[in-house]
Parts: structure tokens; sequence; C-alpha cells
């Protein structure tokens, strides 16, 4: 089995994050940053929460954006955003896209009342949530978003999570924004098309990444992109987006087992058989779910 | 290759250097007719520019935003502070004033949301009080590290439990260490007045403000106040230069990661930036004084000069005082009153220069550090400290919690100073 996927990455697009950034070899986060803001463009200024990211840009008095970014506290992301864009209107400056890039821990937990509130008043903002399933920055804690059965570093291989992941899509949906979709950078046509849309459309904007992670997961740094693909075609992670609250998948690549995903990830070593079955069934569940709202 | 570079650091270099460059003079204003110099010229002065109006502590905290044409406005409601966002929605609906109005689903998103407006040059503005204030805690330090020039109105609120919803300082003192600038309003003018030089003083130093004002003694209370001319105010506040924001031209990072060298200049720079902040809020209050004919500073004396006994106070037990001092004054006896208008920065050398020499010193505290005992009391103690001739100082904790603190309440602490006493008075 060929170990690399191979992708192609539109060359006319300019590179917004130069190199020298501080993520670790094969991180899942600055991918989806690097491949969104290649499409957004130049013209955008972006807020940052307390997380990974936070350290990725680099020490000061070096930074490997090229764009504005304003460093703010965990829980405040989309808060910040919304003021950006007060502030851009009072200055008359309309052209401008505001974009939060935050962590699963500053988007299900900690940021969720601010992002709940922001997405109420249907901010004009792009929110972006990388999410790769814990509290990296801080050493691989469990998030809301740890699936069940991941072992972290607060819920040992033992002992591992039994609680369900959170359905951040469906939360964001409850609010009524006009747009929400998933994007995995190892679908880039499908990111592209969405980041596209998500550009072009006014209010809150939700889209969530899956940001793999090599040291939290406990995979080889040069399987980023191919877990990626698993996690879309074992339907873990289906790419679908969501217009108001109408629901579509976007992609239905041929199904493969969960096992499949699973078993490439450490955090995942010690289920049994009957974890992986229960595991699939919810899967399956959850894909039948959506076809129904389709 | 690093693309935007962080700037902070550089913009406080270049701002000390403006600041000295400029000599921290603030351009003249021709053709308005100074008032008294004197600094009591507020309870008596009046500019022809200004028209006088009945205003409670609130309206005149929100006539002060309209005044400055805030551009962003983001607060989540709270007892007493409430009448303050109502007038200011108000006067958009009226056409009154032009801002983008933030309904946020708390006080800790309104101060997140002024951070982001601020950081692309917008002039936002948001006021609280007690848990409100509190629950902004862990922003009130990160909107000053990224050195933001917002202003915000703080209502003098106890904090709980139990519930309170009375006069008491606590909240404001509580943040004390945040890097805001601090400024304690006697009257409603003052806090009208104060709004408009905080955002003068802010956008020149580049440190935030909170304009503090007692629960219902002021904010509920109708008072006379002038209330300059809108066209007179932004003309007061004209920058000669432009901070560094958040733009897609330059791009540049706010509160980016710091290691310890970096950290360390970045701290030092807000105190010395405090330290110049000093200077200017007087260079502003006669500035001020010039156009609108009210003089501040972050200390006024009254009656002190041949003094022997001395109330300190901040807030509104301020105006108690001053007719305590004119009862006893009358009696012959030699008593005067400093008031302190900045907590932070913390006028050390004009505390130091009005208290030594005086024989016995009270410090009037609506607030209590648990533990620790009123907060401006240990403040004027440690300026004091190393000083000759040092008063015999005693710390009253007065009016926790709305407790009213009357005339003769004061009368007694006198009383109780006249006989030397030092150490902590509780008053009630
Ligand atoms: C109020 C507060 N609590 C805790 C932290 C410590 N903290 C920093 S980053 C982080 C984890 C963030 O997790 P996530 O949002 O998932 O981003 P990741 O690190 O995984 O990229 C935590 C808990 C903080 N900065 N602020
Ligand atoms: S810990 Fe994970 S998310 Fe964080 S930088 Fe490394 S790979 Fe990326
Ligand atoms: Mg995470």
């Amino acid at each position: 089995m060929a170990r690399v996927t191979q992708v192609t990455i539109p060359r006319q697009m300019t590179e917004l994050i130069s190199s020298g950034h501080k993520a670790c070899p094969g991180c899942g986060g600055i991918l989806v940053v690097r491949h969104v803001l290649r499409i957004i463009g130049s013209k955008t200024i972006i807020t940052v929460p307390a997380s990974c990211l936070t350290v990725m840009e680099g020490e000061y008095p070096r930074s490997a954006f090229k764009l504005p970014l304003f460093h703010t506290t965990i829980e405040t992301a989309a808060a910040v955003a919304a003021g950006i864009r007060a502030g851009l209107r009072a200055k008359q400056q309309n052209d401008i896209h505001v974009v939060a890039f935050a962590g699963d821990g500053g988007t299900y937990d900690i940021g969720l009342q601010a992002l709940s509130g922001a997405a109420e008043r249907n901010e004009d903002i792009l929110y972006v949530c990388y999410d790769n399933e814990a509290y990296m920055n801080t050493g691989l804690q469990r998030s809301s978003s740890t699936p069940y059965g991941a072992s972290t570093s607060t819920t040992s291989s033992d002992n591992f999570k039994t609680q369900q992941k959170k359905d951040i899509i469906q939360i964001m949906l409850a609010h009524n924004i006009p747009y929400a979709a998933t994007i995995c950078v190892s679908y880039l046509d499908d990111l592209k098309m969405k980041v596209k849309k998500a550009a072009s459309i006014e209010g809150t904007r939700f889209l969530l990444a899956l940001a793999p992670c090599p040291p939290g997961w406990g995979y080889s740094s040069d399987r980023t992109i191919e877990l990626g693909r698993l996690a879309v075609r074992s339907r873990v992670f289906p790419l679908l987006e969501a217009e108001h609250d109408k629901i579509r998948l976007t992609k239905r690549p041929a199904k493969i087992p969960v096992s499949r995903y699973l078993s490439m990830q450490n955090r995942f070593r010690h289920l049994t058989d009957q974890e992986i079955a229960r595991i699939q069934e919810n899967v399956d569940d959850k894909w039948r779910n959506i076809f129904k709202a389709e | 290759m690093a693309a935007g570079t962080v700037c902070l650091c550089v913009r406080i270099y270049a701002l000390s250097s403006k600041i000295k460059r400029q000599g921290l003079i603030i351009p003249t204003v021709k053709g308005v007719e100074s008032a008294h110099m004197n600094a009591n010229a507020k309870r008596s002065s009046c500019v022809p520019s200004s028209s006088r109006k009945l205003l409670t502590g609130n309206e005149a905290a929100a006539l002060g935003a309209v005044l400055c044409s805030v551009e962003v406005i983001a607060a989540y409601p709270i007892t007493p502070q409430t009448t303050i966002v109502e007038t200011l929605s108000e006067a958009i609906a009226k056409g009154e004033l032009r801002a983008q109005f933030m309904e946020v689903e708390s006080e800790h998103s309104a101060l997140a949301a002024c951070m982001g407006a601020s950081a692309v040059g917008a002039r936002a503005y948001t006021a609280t009080s007690s848990q409100g204030l509190t629950l902004m805690h862990e922003l009130l330090f990160w909107t000053a590290g990224a050195r933001l020039p917002i202003v915000m109105v703080n209502v003098n609120r106890a904090v709980g439990a139990p519930w309170n919803i009375w006069a008491d300082q606590l909240d404001s003192v509580a943040q004390r260490d945040t890097g805001w600038m601090q400024f304690y309003c006697e009257t409603n003018q003052e806090v009208l007045d104060t709004t408009i030089q905080a955002y003068r003083i802010s956008e020149n130093v580049l440190l935030p403000s909170l304009v503090v004002m007692d629960a219902f003694y002021l904010s509920h209370t109708w008072e006379p106040v002038y209330v300059p001319e809108k066209r007179l105010v932004t003309q007061f506040l004209k920058q000669s230069y432009k901070r560094p924001i958040l733009d897609v031209n330059r791009p540049c990072s706010f509160g980016a990661l710091a290691g310890p060298d970096n950290y360390f200049i970045f701290r030092r720079s807000m105190h010395m930036a405090m330290e110049e902040a000093l200077c200017l809020i007087t260079q502003v209050g006669t500035e001020f004084e010039r156009m609108f004919g009210r003089r501040y500073e972050p200390v006024e004396e009254y009656q002190l000069k041949d003094a022997h006994s001395v109330f300190v106070t901040a807030g509104s037990i301020t105006g108690t005082a001053r007719n305590v001092v004119d009862s006893l004054r009358v009696e012959g006896e030699r008593v005067g009153l400093l008031k302190i208008r900045n907590l932070r920065p913390f006028p050390i050398e004009r505390v130091r220069k009005a208290l030594m020499g005086k024989k016995r010193c009270a410090v009037i505290d609506r607030n209590l550090s648990v533990g620790g005992g009123g907060v401006f009391y240990t403040e004027v103690k440690a300026a004091l400290c190393g000083c000759k001739k040092v008063p015999k100082l005693m710390g009253v904790v007065a009016g926790l919690g709305g407790k009213d603190v009357k005339e003769h309440d004061l009368m007694k602490v006198y009383r109780t100073l006249e006989r030397d006493t030092q150490g902590l008075l509780w008053l009630g």
C-alpha cells in the first residue's frame, strides 16, 4: 500500500504562511490554515486563540504569517473576530475577510459561548475550527471533541474516553447560520469549493477541518494525508456542507471499515473487536442520519 | 523568511520617543476663553460653548461617549450600568451617534469584541459593573498587554457573594494590576469630562482606561452638568499620529509568543507608559481647562496648605469629605482633604508632596481587600514608606456594599484621628 497519497497543489495561489513555522512535521492543523488562506487571499485579518497555532506562528519578533494577526485568549476567537468586523465597518473597510482559526478546545469547549453568541447574531465572520480532537498545546488532554475510545493523557488506554464526540456541526446548524461545512486537506478540490463558497457568503460561516496530529494521535508524520482520506472513506469524518439547515454530502467515496482508520493510530490501539464494532455501528448510524436529512 | 514582523515593541519605543519629541505638549486650541485656573474651577465655572443639563452619572457617561464619537460599542447589561448602554442605543437610534452597537452575550465577549474593533483602529467603548468587570478580568490584562486604547466606564458595585448591587469599589480596585489606568470620579461632571480625557490619554500612551463612578450616588443621581460642544471635543481628541493597527497592507501581529527577554521588555514598556501617562493626565487636564474651563489632575488638594489633619478619599465620598472639612474649618480646625483620582498610575510623588509634614491622615476606603485592608490606604502607606516626616496613618474602611457614609460619620473619623489613632478603623 502506498504510504504517501499524491495531491496537486494549485500553483497560482500565493502562500500566506512561510516556511520556518513551528508546527510539528506532518501537522494537519497548519495545512488547514495554509490551504484556507491560499484560497481566501491576502485581504484577510485573522485571529487565533490560545492553541498549537499560537506557537506555530513563531516567537516574537518573527512571524510565519504574512497576514495581520490578532492573538487572543482561548475562549474569545469568535467575539474578537466579530469585533474586528465591527471595527472594519466603522472604518468603512468592507472588502476584507475576517477569519478565526481555533482549535477544538477553543471551539467545542471553552469558546463555545462566544461562538454561539456570534452565530446567533449572525456576525459576518468565517470561523475555522482545526479539529485535532484534543488539547494538544497543553499535552494531549481530552476535549469534548475527542472521539469515543480514544486514549489521551487524561483518558488512558485502560480508562479510555467513553463519551461520544460532540456534534459541533449540528450545534452550529441549530443557530441557523448561512453556511457550515466539513473540510479535510486530503480532499483539496472539495476544500477549495467550500472555502470559496464560504468566502462569498455574508454572515457566520463555520468550517470544521479534520486536523490529524502525528504526536497526539500516534502515527508517523508522513501519513497525515493518507489518514485524512481514511477518515473520510470510513465515514468517521463525512465531507458535507449545509446552507442554512439543508445538509448534503459533498463526497461519497467507496466505504471502508472504520478499523482501517483506527488501526493506524496508537490512540485506539487498546480497543477490542467489540469496541471497534460499536464504533462502526455509531458511524453507520450517523451516516444514515445525514442521508435522511439530505 | 519572516513575513509579518511583530511590531509591538517597535511601537512602544516609537511612542515614548514621540512623546518626548512633542515634549508632551498638547496642541493648543485658539479662540476658546479659558476660565478660572484654580483646582475647584469645575464647581463654579462655565465656558460659553457648553450647555448645562441635569444628568445622572450614567447619562453623563453615555453623553461622554457620544461626544467622543465612539465607533464601536459592545456591552452586556448589569445593574447599575444598564442605563448607560440604553442611553447610547437611543443616541444611535436618534442619529446622534454613528456607531456599531454590539449586544453581545457576555461582558467577556464585550471586551473581546472591543479588542478586535480597537485593533483595527476603531474607537471602542464599553461599560460594566461588578460581576461584569470581574468576569472580564483575563481580558483586562490582554487589552492592556496588546496596548489597545479602549475606554470603559465601570459603575462601582459590590462583588458577591452575597448579592449586593450598591456602591463599593472592590470590583475596580481588584483590577489594579491589569495594566489599565483607573480614574475615580467625584461628580457626574467629572464622569463626562474624564471620559473625554481618558480617550485622549489612552490614545497617546496606548493603555486602556477605566472611568469609575459610585453606584447610585452618581450613576442614578441627577446633577447639573456642563455639556461641551461636540465640535470642540472632536478638536480636543484629534490625533497627530496613527497608532499601529491590523492592516492588510502592512501585516503585523498583536500578542504573539514572546520569550522571557522580550516579555520583560514589554512589561517594562507598559510601566514606562504609565509613568508617561501620569504627566499626560496633568497636561491633558490643563489643556482641558483651557478649552472647557474645568481642570483635572491625578490628585486634588483641598484646604491642605496649613492643615494638620488630612482626609484622603476617592470617589463620591470626596464630596461629603469636602463639606466636613468646610464645617470643621468654621470651627477653626486645621483640616484638609486630598482627593485621589488615579489608582493607576498611582501619583506617588504627588501624594508624598501633599502628605509629608502633616500630623495625621485618615485614608477612607469604600473597599476592602480582605486580609489586607483598604486598597487606597495600603497604596498611600507604600507611597510614604521611607519618606521623612510621615504623618500618623489611619485606614478607614467605610461604606461597603452601599452603606451610607454621612457627614457625622466623617466627624467621628476626625475625632478618632485627633486622638492619634493608627491602623484600621471600621466605620460600620
Ligand atoms: C483560560 C485558559 N485556560 C487554559 C489555557 C491553557 N491552554 C492553552 S492552549 C490549550 C489547549 C487548546 O486546545 P485546542 O483548542 O484544541 O487547540 P490545540 O492545542 O489542540 O491546537 C489550553 C487548555 C489557556 N490558555 N487559557
Ligand atoms: S501537536 Fe499536533 S496540532 Fe500541535 S503542532 Fe504538533 S502536530 Fe500540530
Ligand atoms: Mg485541539
